[in-house]
């Protein structure tokens, strides 16, 4: 058999490859370039090795931003997530209420980031916010612009109220994708309520959920608009993320080469955490 | 273990039915004799699988009875009627192994693990699953999960009928056939009743002792397959039943004989027919044969079918269809048929023709 050497083929890649270069490649290779220099201004630059990579994972600043960080992600998805497979559970399947359920649902999803932010600010206001007001009148001593537990109180409360329906969508994919043989079966079998979502239900949206919480864990780990506009970090660091601390050494304190770094950590720690998750995930699966 | 009867069932799945065309299941009346191998055989929509659903609670009927032994279950839930069902597509519990799912309906019955272990231990060497049973459901081809569905039902001790809703749609053609002698072998060990919903006829006459053919809704006969064959109450079942079907043509009765154009054709019921047209008269092409005088016909078309050869013959552009032997000399064009006098019969709009003596 002769192997037909056509090596024009490769043509037809330039175009996608020009594409991602400048999308992707280039602009990460900027950061990359940023990372491993040191510049007093004037546009010079010096080699500085790993030296700013050294600095960011020693940095007590970049462990209490991380640590923050996780604090926040793993609490959203310990909420979001077993909330929004519980309301899918209680949508109706068929009728009616379908359609209006699925827009209620989706709202809060169209609602552009800044504008949630801006949204609970002024809800969460303790003087004249419809929560804050309330709460207060009601004996708690609610604020959110001085006490960091309310802060963060506020700040999961609004990732929870804009995020919990993608959770809820997915979920109730999974769920309308399930055949009424399985529930018919299970009903023969005598299977209780619980035994059903266990056995049926929950392995049914097993791939879903993956989905949605890979897809939770890199959005909230990532995220910036919200947090911003709603706390700006404060009080104090008490809620400064990641990517917020990032833009304060990269654009306030204009240090390029700690925050080229520490982006390059970030998205490593990103990368490899969904990595991890979903080859545990798939593996499970394939056994 | 239970006799199942299903007295005045009627069922339609609109609120206020009003035409008898609302009705999924026209009037039924039928008894399952317990421990007998049921087809229930119709076309799609005929109504099978709304009848099964009844039986097994799935559904409630808008009207009737459904009766095991004496009780009346009509109202009662699945899980309380102790049936089982095989679905169409295999249901499994994906995330249990083999062992598991068929524990299953014992441990939500809260059987005690000493008995079940036996139990479960039996029946997967029934179904000559004993060496999957640590393996998990989801790794298993499709008739190895319609095994497990059917060994869900055979585990309990308690089952008064095991249905099966076309559980061969999805099985490789080679092994339908092992399934379904496995089935019949299974049924003659356990003894329970079973009932077959299918659309196929050789799955039906093959794995039954009675099958029950339906139409519209509607049951046209209950019988043997050799009844269904012989004897087919409807031109329905003859069509239905039977590669090719069976050959309807219409024809007249005078004075106690019928007649298929100008031509006398003997048959057994026509005596107990009054003179009157619009009749039509049914055999099967296994019935049919070329002879020296009889019915001219045009020999249109000749199908090598293996052992026989199907012919396709023409008269006034009726089709007549026959079965002929291999090796049998067939003219060119023009030939004469006879017919069988004792599998030719009568039909009245569509129902066969009674008088003293019936199948």
């Amino acid at each position: 058999m002769n192997k037909i050497e056509n090596q024009k083929a490769w043509f037809f890649v330039l175009p996608v490859l020009l594409l991602v270069a400048f999308n992707a490649i280039v602009p990460l290779m900027t950061v990359v370039n940023y990372s491993v220099q040191e510049t007093f201004g004037d546009n010079t630059f010096f080699w500085a090795g790993v030296m700013w990579f050294e600095d960011v994972l020693h940095s007590e600043r970049f462990h209490a931003a991380l640590g923050r960080q996780m604090l926040f992600t793993f609490s959203i998805l310990a909420i979001e997530i077993p909330l929004g497979v519980a309301i899918a559970l209680t949508m109706p399947r068929k009728g009616f209420w379908v359609p209006v359920c699925l827009v209620l649902m989706a709202l809060p999803l169209l609602i552009p980031y800044n504008v949630v932010g801006a949204m609970w600010n002024i809800f969460a206001l303790p003087d004249i916010g419809l929560l804050g007001r309330s709460l207060n009148a009601l004996g708690f001593d609610y604020n959110f612009t001085r006490q960091p537990g309310d802060a963060w109180f506020t700040l999961i409360l609004m990732d929870v109220w804009h995020w919990t329906s993608l959770v809820v969508l997915l979920a109730y994919a999974g769920l309308v994708s399930i055949p009424d043989a399985y529930y018919q079966a299970a009903k023969i079998d005598g299977a209780k309520p619980f035994a059903i979502f266990r056995y049926i239900q929950l392995p049914k949206m097993k791939r879903v959920l993956t989905i949605a919480v890979l897809l939770r864990f890199m959005d909230s780990f990532m995220i910036y608009t919200e947090p911003f506009v709603l706390t700006g970090g404060g009080p104090g660091n008490s809620t400064t993320l990641l990517s917020i601390d990032l833009v304060k050494i990269a654009l306030g304190q204009f240090d390029l080469g700690p925050a080229a770094a520490m982006s390059l950590i970030y998205f490593l720690i990103i990368l490899l955490m969904s990595w991890v998750f979903y080859t545990v995930m798939m593996r499970n699966e394939a056994q | 273990m239970a006799k199942i009867t299903l007295k005045g069932l009627r069922h339609s799945y609109m609120p206020d039915p009003a035409k008898p065309s609302d009705y999924a299941l026209q009037q039924l009346d039928v008894e399952w004799e317990d421990g007998g191998a049921y087809a229930l055989l119709g076309p799609s929509g005929c109504g099978k699988t709304t009848l099964l659903n009844i039986i097994s609670g799935l559904l409630t009927p808008s009207h009737g009875q459904v009766l095991f032994d004496a009780d009346d279950v009509t109202a009662l839930p699945p899980d309380q009627r102790h049936i089982a069902q095989v679905f169409q597509f295999p249901v499994v519990y994906d995330t249990m192994t083999v062992y598991d799912n068929l524990a299953f309906p014992l441990r939500n019955r809260g059987v005690p693990e000493a008995d079940i272990d036996p139990r479960v231990r039996e029946i997967a060497e029934m179904i000559d699953l004993t060496d999957m049973l640590g393996k998990r459901a989801s790794g298993l081809t499709a008739d190895g999960k319609q095994k497990i569905s059917l060994g869900r039902g055979l585990v309990r001790t308690d089952v008064n009928v095991i249905m099966f809703d076309e559980p061969l749609t999805v099985i490789d053609p080679h092994l339908k056939w092992q399934l379904r002698s496995k089935l019949k072998e299974l049924h003659q060990r356990v003894k329970t009743t079973m009932i077959y919903v299918t659309h196929d006829q050789t799955e039906a006459l093959t794995f039954a002792d009675k099958v029950v053919v339906m139409k519209d809704g509607q049951v046209v006969q209950i019988g043997t397959p050799v009844e269904l064959f012989e004897r087919p109450q409807h031109t329905f079942v003859g069509h239905f039943i039977g590669s090719p079907g069976m050959n309807v043509l219409p024809c007249e009765v005078k004075g106690g004989k019928a007649f298929y154009g100008d031509i006398e054709v003997p048959s057994w019921n026509a005596a107990e027919c009054p003179d009157q047209g619009g009749l039509e008269l049914g055999v099967r092409p296994e019935f049919v044969s070329l002879s020296e005088s009889g019915i001219p016909v045009e020999i249109a078309k000749v199908a090598d079918a293996g052992r026989f050869q199907i012919v396709d013959a023409r008269r006034a552009d009726k089709s007549i269809k026959l079965l002929v032997p291999e090796g049998t000399d067939i003219p060119e064009k023009h030939a004469h048929l006879s017919f069988a006098a004792d599998h030719t019969q009568v039909y009245r709009e569509g129902w066969l023709v009674h008088g003293g003596q019936g199948a």
